[in-house]
This record gives structure tokens, C-alpha cells and sequence, in this order.
């Protein structure tokens, strides 16, 4: 059983690729989530469409297919990225079309009486937007975007397949040398776990701030 | 453009194939997954710790961790057991596995949605705890949680793809075994991706149309 | 002229401050407000009574530009306000327009609608540092005068969720007041409030009608209140105005029937 740990050191060099591509990958999920949830209740017709096409599109297509399309398709159109940017890319568009349905259930959650309240106070439209409706709308999106994390941080392990050595294809790698597969691949889901448990702490502490700041106690949901 | 509609049209009939292994898997997985949350479920609420507490463990470790390590935990490790299981019939285990830690927590959701008044009348009456969950819970706590559950199915779908990587002749593998024979990538995997987001957007509309059906008639 | 074309016109020669002019109002079918005249002379403290669906929120919420307008005109000031003079011609107002317009008028909500992410303080001094321009220290100086003057002013930094109704609701018209409107509407500004807690609100209200120009709409079911602050008192039914005139008349000698069937109800409780 000790041999268990022998494995550890060799893992969590690679996860320091799984980590990066999280940190890279995330904040621009989220950033794109943001653009895209409130580009679907644009007043313009035009961005509305283009958004949901891209919702659909990227939220309609499996994460891995987005990662080969772009690792193996994209190079025909004359654009090769290399694998680390189409991981980044790949993940973070596919996460943020997901999240922006959370952006837009959220913003659609505000109570109408904020609207009117900022109307009546001769808010200019883009004003009542940014300084009213949506920092309400934030911490409706705490929790499922807390979700949302998680689920990033498990689809870096798609990445393995497109040739990025990272903690699952580490674990390949290793099994392929010791043939051990269930102390490998349980010591990198326990791994993830820890990972998982860090992210959820993180993002519940970042709730609780948001929820302190709107003079309240507690969580919202 | 550099899309070759001549290739294209031939590589329909073995995207076909492949189409037929993605959606018996995706449906194999489905219905492990459906009964596997289930029992999940009824677990997580007994009363009797020794099932209580390992249903929860398990829901929340498999729930964090990644269904490809699960698949490779599978596929390299069911051997060592003795358990020889072809690729097809792993994937479709690891998919079951997987998502069946889902349904159990929409299954939960579903159960704590019935009101309690239900669950006093079913013991006033002296029903058994089978007859309680068969005749009076069960029936009204799964219609409103039936368009969350359609909505695995069309995850489970998008998820099949991960069964390429432990060889399993669905659509992404397909796709990789002819891009990798002529190097033309491009038109199996646009014609995949074109055929997930169209069922994608389906699927949603016909969720979106059972949602509205099973609404609740409550009396106001 | 018949009696019933009498009814709300303002004293000739003076231009009202509100008015509606054949004012109708339809959600699809459902007409709400029907052919609707009514005019408000400047610093008229006028209450607004009716039945549930007689059109009152209605006629504020058109007047606040939450709710567009089917037919016929409305003027605040003088000016139209849901369309624009262009080439001697009326045509439909634009954004620019309306925001022009609505800088004349504020609205206290029925459920406050205060911002719940600030405090009481930022409540009131958002809008005027972003909508007018103010600096900070104009907006909180004025800000912080105002809630003295609802008398929350140990409550400037409490954030709603803190707050009782009432003190919710005095934050409300403090905030509204802080834009200096010319016409402040009030909608049902008590009804969400538990009984003990709507006499401070009546009581920041008095005050308001002691000041002259102020142009005040109340859509109330305080009859006492309404009688005992209000220069004159509308009663709507089905989307048209019924009866108006003075409290002593309205209350006292409604003239008529419709009017004193509901009086009869309500005040029956």
C-alpha cells in the first residue's frame, strides 16, 4: 500500500499543467459568460443572434470534439494554435456558453421593481445595467458558477487526448510502465477530489463576501 | 473552401455505423444510470448509516472526479479483478456509474419536493416503507424532476464521445480513424459536431415542451 | 359645458402641471384606462382612489413611463410627454425624450424597490451623482438632509435588508425626492406595510404636502389620510375617472352612485 505514494510526486508535477490550464481557462469562461449572457438580452437584435449562435454551438457540441476540432480540423483553415491554446480556448468557450445561461437566468431572476425603481430615477439604460441590475444578478451566480468550476477543472482531463501531458495522461503514462491501474487512476481521483474541495472553498468564500455585502447573513439559496 | 463534399457524402455510411454504437451506449449508460441514481438515492435517505453514509461518499467522489479517469479506472482495472468486459460494455458501465451520482441527486431533489403532509398520510395509513415510496412518493416526486433527467440524457449523449479513448466505436473514434487514414480531419468532425448541436437544439425544444406539459396542476 | 367634460379641467389660463388628454391605456384586450381626462395644477396634492383594476397604477406608471400609452396625449408642464413636437406635428417620443421628461417626475414604489446592495445613503445618492452629475460631496450632503428629514438619520449606513418597511419606505421617498422632481407619485406607498408601520410613513408624507410647489399624485386606500392632506380626490372605476372634487365633497356627499357603493364598502371595515 505504501507503493501507493511512490506514484505521488511524479502526478502532482503533472498537475501543475492541470492547474494552469484551470487558471488560464476559467476566468475566461467566465468573462465570455458574462459577455455572452448579457449579449442575449441585448436590445439589439443583431448581437442577440450572434450570441445564440454561439451558445448553441458551443454548448451543443461535446468538449472533447471541440478540442479535436480545433487540434485537427482548425489547422485546415490555415490557423494552427498549438495544443495549450486549444485546450484554453477549446474549454473556456465551451464552459462559457454554459455559463452564460447561468449570466442570463440570473439577470433575469432581479426583481422587476429594481428596473422600475432605476427607470423612475432616470437611470440611463446602460447605467441601470451595470450599477443596479447587475451586481444583484452576481450572487445569484455564485452558486452554480461554483458548479460550473468544478466541472472546468474535470474537463482538463480531455485535454490528455490531445497529446497535453497533464495529470490523466500522466496517470496513462504511469500505468503503462507499473501496470497498476487502480492504485494509479484512484490516487489521480483523489488528487482531482482535493482539487475540487480547494475550488469549492474558494468560491464559497468569494460568495460569503458578496452575500456580506448586501447586508446579509448567511448563504442566499 | 477547402470542405470536400465528395468525401464528405462517403464517409456518411461509416459515421452511420458509428452514430448506431453512440446511441445504444448513451441509452445503455442511460438506463444504469436511471436505476443506479434511484438506488443511490433511496440509500442516501435510509435511516441505516452503513447505507447511508457510503451512498453519499461515493455520489460525492465519483460526482468530482473525472469520468475519463473513471473510464480508465475501468477499462485497465476490471481485468486485474478478473472482470473481462469488452470496451463497448465498459463505456457504458463507467457512463451508468458516472451519471447515476447525478440522478441521485435529482431524485433527491425530487423526493424532499413531495410535501411532508404526503408522507404523515402514508403512515397514518400504516403503509409499508415500500408501498409509502411505490404508491404516494415516488409518483409525485418524479414528473416534475422527468426534464432534468431528459437533460442527462442529452449530456450522457455529448459524453459518449470520451468512450473513443478507451476504443469504443462510437462517432469521435470513427472520426479519428478516418481523419488519421487520409489526414482529412476536417469533414468527419465538422459533420459530428454539426449532428451533436442539431440534436442538441432539439432535444432542448422537446424538454422545453415537457416541461410545460408536466407542470403541476395545482389547485390555486 | 356638460358636467361630465367639466371634470378635470384646471382652473382656466394656468398651465397644469399633469394632464391627461384622451389618454387610453390596453394590454391587448383589457383596457385599463379608457379615454382618460385629467388635469393637475402645479403644487396639487390629489389623491387617487378605486377599486382594485381601476386603472390608478396605471395612470402613475404611465406618467413615470413604465407603461406606454395607446392613445392620446399626455403633458407634463406643459410638454408632451410620450411624443415630441417635430414640425408643428406630434410623433411618437424618443429615448432621449423620455429621459428628458422623466427627469420631472418621481415615483415611490409599493414595494420600495430599494437597491438591496446599498446602503441606505448610496440609495439616495446614486442617482443624483449619476443621473444629474453632482459630486459626491453635493450628493451625500444633500442625501444625508433628506434622511434627517424622514427621520432615519441614524440609519444612513443600514442596508435594507436592516431596515423595516417603514424605514424601507422612508429611505424610498428620500431617494426619489433627492432628484428634485417637480411631480412625485406615490403608489400604494403603505399597502405592503404592516399596520403599525404605516403611520410613519403617513406622517413623512404630511410634511412633504406642507411644501407648496410640489406636485403630489397619491394612489391610497387611507381614506382618513387622503381627506385630511389632499386638495382633491379622484375616484376611478373601469379605466375612467368617475368623480373628483374636494375631500369634503368626495367623502362627505359623493355625487355619484358608483362613488358611494365603493365608499360604502371600504369604509365599511
Amino acid at each position: 500500500m505504501v507503493d501507493f505514494l511512490k506514484y505521488l510526486p511524479t502526478l502532482l508535477e503533472a498537475t501543475v499543467m492541470t492547474v494552469e490550464i484551470t487558471v488560464l481557462g476559467f476566468p475566461l469562461a467566465v468573462a465570455i459568460a458574462m459577455l455572452a449572457g448579457t449579449g442575449r438580452l441585448a436590445r439589439s437584435r443583431l448581437i442577440r443572434t450572434v450570441t445564440r449562435f454561439y451558445v448553441e454551438i458551443f454548448r451543443g457540441a461535446p468538449a472533447l470534439l471541440i478540442l479535436f476540432w480545433g487540434y485537427y480540423a482548425l489547422p485546415h483553415f490555415g490557423v494552427t494554435l498549438n495544443a495549450l491554446t486549444v485546450a484554453v480556448l477549446g474549454l473556456g468557450l465551451n464552459a462559457g456558453a454554459y455559463g452564460s445561461e447561468v449570466v442570463r437566468s440570473a439577470l433575469l431572476a432581479v426583481p422587476k421593481g429594481q428596473h422600475e425603481a432605476a427607470t423612475a430615477l432616470n437611470f440611463a439604460p446602460r447605467q441601470r445595467l451595470t450599477r443596479i441590475i447587475l451586481p444583484q444578478a452576481l450572487i445569484m451566480m455564485m452558486p452554480p458558477f461554483g458548479n460550473l468550476a468544478i466541472e472546468f477543472l474535470k474537463s482538463t482531463s480531455l485535454v490528455s487526448l490531445i497529446t497535453i501531458t497533464e495529470l490523466t495522461s500522466r496517470a496513462v503514462q504511469l500505468n503503462n510502465v507499473f501496470f497498476r491501474p487502480m492504485e494509479i487512476f484512484l490516487l489521480v481521483m483523489i488528487i482531482y477530489f482535493v482539487l475540487a474541495l480547494v475550488m469549492t472553498a474558494a468560491i464559497r468564500t468569494i460568495e460569503a463576501r458578496l452575500n456580506r455585502s448586501m447586508g446579509r447573513e448567511g448563504r442566499l439559496s | 473552401m477547402i470542405w470536400d463534399w465528395d468525401y464528405a457524402w462517403e464517409i456518411l455510411p461509416r459515421l452511420g455505423e458509428a452514430a448506431v454504437v453512440t446511441i445504444q451506449a448513451t441509452i445503455g449508460g442511460y438506463f444504469l444510470a436511471l436505476i443506479g441514481g434511484l438506488v443511490l438515492a433511496l440509500m442516501r435517505r435510509s435511516p441505516i448509516r452503513a447505507l447511508a453514509w457510503p451512498a453519499a461518499g461515493l455520489v460525492e467522489f465519483v460526482r468530482s472526479t473525472p469520468l475519463l479517469v473513471q473510464l480508465f479506472f475501468l477499462f485497465f482495472g476490471l481485468p486485474e479483478l478478473g472482470i473481462r468486459l469488452s470496451p463497448f460494455e465498459t463505456g457504458v458501465v463507467g457512463l451508468g456509474l458516472h451519471f447515476s451520482t447525478y440522478t441521485s441527486e435529482v431524485y433527491r431533489a425530487g423526493i424532499d419536493g413531495v410535501p411532508r403532509g404526503q408522507w404523515e398520510a402514508a403512515k397514518a395509513l400504516n403503509f409499508s416503507t415500500y408501498r409509502r415510496y411505490r404508491a404516494v412518493v415516488l409518483p409525485q416526486a418524479i414528473p416534475p424532476i422527468v426534464p432534468v433527467l431528459g437533460n442527462y440524457l442529452l449530456t450522457m449523449f455529448k459524453d459518449s464521445t470520451l468512450l473513443s479513448a478507451i476504443a469504443v466505436r462510437e462517432l469521435l473514434q470513427a472520426a479519428k480513424i478516418m481523419g488519421s487514414d487520409n489526414f482529412q480531419y476536417m469533414e468527419p468532425l465538422t459533420i459530428i459536431g454539426a449532428f451533436f448541436i442539431v440534436m442538441s437544439v432539439v432535444s432542448a425544444t422537446g424538454i422545453s415542451w415537457l416541461e410545460r406539459k408536466l407542470k403541476p396542476r395545482r389547485s390555486a | 359645458m356638460s358636467e361630465t367634460e367639466q371634470r378635470g379641467k384646471p382652473p382656466p389660463g394656468e398651465t397644469p402641471m399633469v394632464r391627461f388628454d384622451g389618454v387610453t391605456k390596453a394590454f391587448g384586450e383589457l383596457v385599463v384606462l379608457d379615454k382618460f381626462d385629467l388635469a393637475v395644477p402645479k403644487g396639487e396634492k390629489l389623491a387617487v382612489i378605486g377599486p382594485s383594476g381601476s386603472g390608478k397604477s396605471t395612470l402613475l406608471r404611465v406618467l413615470m413611463t413604465l407603461e406606454t400609452i395607446s392613445g392620446g396625449v399626455v403633458e407634463v408642464g406643459g410638454e408632451p410627454l410620450w411624443h415630441m413636437e417635430r414640425g408643428g406635428r406630434l410623433v411618437a417620443a424618443n429615448e432621449a425624450h423620455l429621459r428628458k421628461m422623466r427627469a420631472k417626475i418621481g415615483m415611490v414604489f409599493q414595494h420600495f424597490n430599494l437597491f438591496p446592495h446599498m446602503s441606505a445613503l448610496r440609495n439616495v445618492t446614486k442617482a443624483p451623482i449619476h443621473v444629474l452629475g453632482l459630486d459626491k460631496a453635493e450628493a451625500v450632503e444633500r442625501g444625508e438632509a433628506l434622511l434627517r428629514q424622514v427621520g432615519l438619520a441614524d440609519k444612513m449606513d443600514s442596508k435594507p435588508a436592516q431596515l423595516s418597511g417603514g424605514q424601507q419606505q422612508r429611505v424610498a421617498i428620500a431617494r426619489a425626492l433627492a432628484m428634485r422632481p417637480e411631480v412625485i407619485l406615490f403608489d400604494e406607498v403603505t399597502s405592503a406595510l404592516d399596520p403599525e408601520l404605516v403611520g410613519e410613513v403617513l406622517t413623512v408624507i404630511r410634511d412633504l404636502a406642507h411644501e407648496q410647489d410640489l406636485t403630489m399624485l397619491i394612489v391610497t386606500h387611507q381614506m382618513g389620510f387622503a381627506n385630511e392632506i389632499c386638495d382633491r380626490v379622484c375616484f376611478l372605476e373601469g379605466g375612467q375617472l368617475v368623480e373628483e372634487g374636494p375631500p369634503e365633497q368626495i367623502f362627505k356627499e359623493p355625487q355619484q352612485q358608483r362613488t358611494r357603493d365603493f365608499l360604502k364598502a371600504v369604509l365599511e371595515v
